[in-house]
């Protein structure tokens, strides 16, 4: 190997060499030795550095993002390819580990960015990812200008070359052996103007698309390990419940099976995501149909815990529960009751949000190999650190000891930002001393999810005589999700309710209060968090007090927003939000579905909008009813996302966080019977098909030059509301629940 | 050329297993292992053609889809006993030999169908499936694919198989 350069402490960047002559430049990695062995790697198998330049021209691209369906790999490949100015078909992308070292205290993290969380991958990119394509594409230049004895201003580089005044050129992968041997830039060299973009802003289909419909796209559970033992695990279906008594010699007997383990109730102050969720009795086998026909032969008794109660019993209570304090008083504008003794009418109602599951296609799985000095990591992760800390605390290993792969996975939709299925196989492999491969089955998720959260939205508004809002109170009771996850309760309104969302801050007295609701059933992280429930109240109340003051609904929002204005934004996609990028995402998306036309053909418009991470959002839809059945014929997604990396991309997301929007707001409910969820496969958690979501689907992205906000999120919130006020002025019948057809059933 | 070296005369064969023998992509398997297995642990698990994915345990979600005898099936509700002498196609045999992709595949690539990609390959062989009963398919006949996507990817399956319809129409025979 030829070694690195100029070790400086300071500098940003690393660039080493290699023996094959490749040009590998990576993160800034703060405490870590300079040798390229460790930078290097395998690089057939794994990928340590962001970005190398093979001999032959290939530039290979380490994406540092779990990939779970929401394109950043594709997205960051284009932000370092663009600042490299790189040849697109030459690019590789391959995934990186978890880039952790051993620092002072605890991990030190080499590679920035490494989650699924929030649509946040894009943004972090962008603020540190061009560098890392500028950098490399400096030391190319100045080793063609060494080569050429020219002055490295006069050359310039388009497509995987350095071009000459006089126009000779170079490819970078001549040049890859020589620019690894230059001492990095001292300082961050200057990133592209965006009029030179030449791949930012252009449409690029998924890195992994090739793979991935000719089967060789191994997701998470369809990794494997040499010796690896099929875990999978048979969990008290009780929340908190305890395991009685086990027979478990018909499946012991069974050829195949290896061990059977029991797994102890877990203990409750370590938080939720970072144990087992439940007590469990563990079969290991040689394999996975092995497995689970052992687990069926297990007979086990299981100790119920505390009472879970049901929604419904939930609901009961919340009257007494509203006039009680509130647990956090969020935000109190002005005086609501004074407003709305001055008001000339009022408008209240009162919506009930379902506790929903994940039910995210592969379901958790994880592959677990354990040395005395080593561990290896294989599973789907949103939450790698968060992964790395479980390891850490049950082996006591250094970070620099744990390998967390993080192969390409099914969407998570926040299910797998909890680590209780690493904790499990870490355990298990612990255990018996052997690799373990851990699968949930399908009704394993559903039976021990980490749901999201059930709430209750009780709003109600001052009117004046002029049919202005003077006066808006919004109490919102939900079992928050930050319960059990190590956040007093004077923290737990976090995760349910946003300070500085619409209309706060448009209304002059402005009232918003959170009430814990006990709930003995874990929640968790599930796509868009809360704002994915907010906003079906807050978008579906506006059009209540449109309805009841005979205003246009679009109206009525769009006087809201009021002149295009920046308003203070403390949560996630702050700092401000701009309520004329919000309104023009609005008149754009009801344009698109022809809001103005007059209508005789009994199909109903709605419309929704959002602030979401930064994004802003509105939907618009129309549906009406033929016979009994409720049918969504057009739906139009309009966004401001700031700059868009890759339209393609953000535009798959638009739709897909849409369509999962009505699928969930159409008739997804988990239900506690017997103190136990109820659901246990697709049949009883209908996820939408093709035939009943919208066939005309168009997304409309605004043009921008702010900075890039993410996309995988945004488009979810708007949807329901959005369905749900089409479905009013479809059929007038007003539903104030979701999910929104067993209702909409009941009322009609 | 060198001479292949003689066989060793001590050695003698293993003995046949029996077995199920079933074709797979065009190439012959046979399965000696519990015959109850189903086809998607067999293929997952013994052949690692994991294309074929794993997603419920009801046969409603259509991740397992694959053709037995040209005809769409769900590989999780198939045990291997009932496949003597089929002939599976998966996700990993629809391309040619030579690596060239199904036009389903490639309009899917061109239509960028992914998201996470779990669902996609069961969702292709639906769509097989239907262009070879259907090979102008309505929208209502699109509707007919009960294949679950979580993601949400179904405005884009739709566009890609209508792509791909229109691409096999005008294709020689």
């Amino acid at each position: 190997m030829s070694g690195a350069h100029d070790a400086s402490r300071r500098r940003f960047l690393k660039v080493l060499g290699s023996a094959t002559g490749a040009l590998i430049v990576g993160m800034q990695l703060p405490a870590r030795a300079d040798t390229a062995d460790e930078l290097l790697g395998d690089v057939v198998l794994r990928l340590n550095p962001c970005v190398r330049i093979e001999p032959d021209g290939t530039v290979v691209i380490g994406a540092r993002d779990p990939e779970v369906g929401q394109g950043i790999r594709t997205a960051q490949a284009r932000i370092i390819a663009e600042e490299l100015d790189a040849d697109w078909p030459r690019v590789i992308v391959l995934p990186m580990d978890l880039g952790a070292e051993d620092g002072d205290g605890g991990p030190s993290w080499t590679l920035g960015h490494q989650e699924a969380r929030g649509s946040t991958g894009v943004p972090a990119a962008w603020s540190d990812l061009r560098t890392v394509g500028a950098s490399a594409r400096e030391l190319l230049v100045r080793a063609a200008a060494q080569r050429w004895g020219a002055d490295a201003s006069t050359l310039r580089t388009q497509l995987g070359k350095v071009i000459a005044r006089d126009g000779r050129t170079l490819d970078y992968g001549e040049l890859a052996a020589e620019a690894s041997a230059l001492p990095p830039p001292n300082v961050a060299p200057a990133v592209k103007s965006p009029d030179a973009f030449r791949l930012i802003g252009q449409d690029a289909g998924d890195v992994d698309a090739r793979d991935i419909v000719t089967g060789r796209q191994l997701h998470a559970i369809d990794q494997w390990r040499g010796g690896a033992l099929i875990a999978v695990i048979a969990r008290c279906p009780y929340p908190g419940g305890t395991l009685g008594n086990l027979h478990a010699s018909a499946a012991r007997a069974l050829k195949g099976v290896e061990q059977i383990l029991t797994i102890p109730k877990p203990d409750p102050s370590i938080p939720l995501g970072t144990r087992p969720l439940a007590a469990g009795v563990a079969v290991l086998a040689n394999d996975t149909w092995t497995a689970l026909r052992a687990r069926e032969l297990l007979q086990i008794e299981w100790t119920p815990g505390a009472l879970v109660q049901s929604d419904d019993a939930l609901i009961a209570s919340l009257d007494a529960r509203f006039e009680q304090t509130p647990t956090m008083a969020v935000r109190n504008d002005g005086d609501y009751d004074h407003a709305r003794k001055l008001a000339h009418r009022t408008v209240q109602a009162r919506y009930s949000i379902a506790t929903v599951a994940h039910a995210e296609l592969e379901p958790p799985n994880c592959i677990t190999e354990l040395d005395a000095d080593h561990a290896l990591i294989i599973a789907p992760l949103q939450n790698p650190r968060g992964a790395l800390d479980v390891v850490q605390r049950l082996t006591g290993l250094r970070p620099s000891q744990i390998e967390i792969r993080l192969p390409r996975s099914g969407g998570g939709m926040g299910r797998t930002l909890d680590n209780d299925h690493v904790a499990e196989a870490v355990m298990l492999a612990k255990t018996v001393k052997r690799p373990v491969k851990l699968i949930w089955t399908r009704s394993d998720a559903f039976a021990n999810d980490v749901y999201r959260p059930f709430a209750v939205h009780d709003l109600e508004a001052g009117l004046d005589r002029k049919n202005h809002i003077i006066g808006w109170r919004q109490r919102i009771a939900s079992t928050s999700r930050l319960a059990g996850r190590g956040e007093p309760r004077e923290r737990w309104w976090l995760s349910e309710a946003h300070p500085d969302d619409p209309p706060a801050g448009l209304i002059q007295n402005f009232q918003l209060d959170w009430f814990a609701l006990d709930s003995n059933l874990p929640r968790g992280n599930w796509r868009a968090g809360s704002h994915g429930v907010n906003a079906f109240a807050t978008q579906v109340f506006l059009d209540e007090i449109a309805v009841a003051t005979r205003q246009d609904p679009l109206q009525l929002r769009l006087n809201l927003l009021g002149e295009p204005r920046q308003l203070p934004y403390r949560g996630h996609g702050g700092p401000v939000l701009d309520t004329g990028r919000l309104a023009w995402v609005l008149k754009l998306a009801a344009d698109a579905i022809g809001w103005t036309k007059k209508r005789n053909d009994g199909h109903g418009l709605g419309l929704a909008f959002h602030f979401t991470y930064g994004g802003y959002v509105a939907h618009a839809l129309e549906v009406s009813m033929e016979g009994d059945k409720l049918v969504m014929h057009r739906c139009v997604i309009a966004a401001d996302l700031g700059r868009v990396i890759n339209p393609l991309g953000a535009r798959a997301s638009l739709v897909g966080a849409t369509m999962d929007g009505l699928s969930t707001a159409l008739g997804l409910k988990i239900t506690v019977k017997n103190g136990r969820v109820a659901q246990q496969g697709f049949k009883d958690y209908p996820l939408a098909m093709m035939a009943q979501l919208p066939r005309d689907v168009q997304v409309i992205l605004v043009p921008s030059n702010q900075t890039p906000t993410g996309a995988y999120e945004m488009g979810l919130p708007g949807a329901a509301p959005a369905l749900a006020n089409a479905v009013f002025a479809a059929t007038t019948v007003r539903v104030r629940e979701l999910p929104i057809l067993p209702e909409l059933m009941r009322l009609l | 050329m060198p001479r292949l070296p003689q066989t060793d005369p001590g050695i003698t064969p293993e003995p046949i297993r029996p077995g199920i023998d079933v074709v797979i992509n065009r190439e012959n398997f046979r399965h000696t292992g519990d015959p109850s297995m189903p086809l998607l642990w067999y293929l997952r698990d013994v052949l690692r053609l994991t294309g074929c994915k794993y997603g419920c345990d009801d046969a409603t979600c259509g991740a397992c889809s694959v053709l037995v005898d040209g005809k769409l099936a769900r590989a999780c509700e198939l045990p291997m006993q009932k496949l003597q002498g089929h002939r599976i196609t998966t996700v990993e045999g629809l391309a040619q030999a030579d690596g060239s992709l199904h036009p389903l595949q490639q309009a899917w690539i061109d239509e960028d169908a992914i998201l996470c990609g779990y669902c996609q390959p069961g969702m292709l062989i639906a769509a097989v499936d239907l262009l070879a009963r259907k090979p102008d398919p309505s929208d209502d006949d699109i509707d007919g694919i009960k294949n679950l996507c979580r993601c949400g990817s179904y405005p884009r399956v739709r566009a890609a198989i209508q792509r791909a319809a229109a691409k096999m129409k005008g294709a020689p025979k």
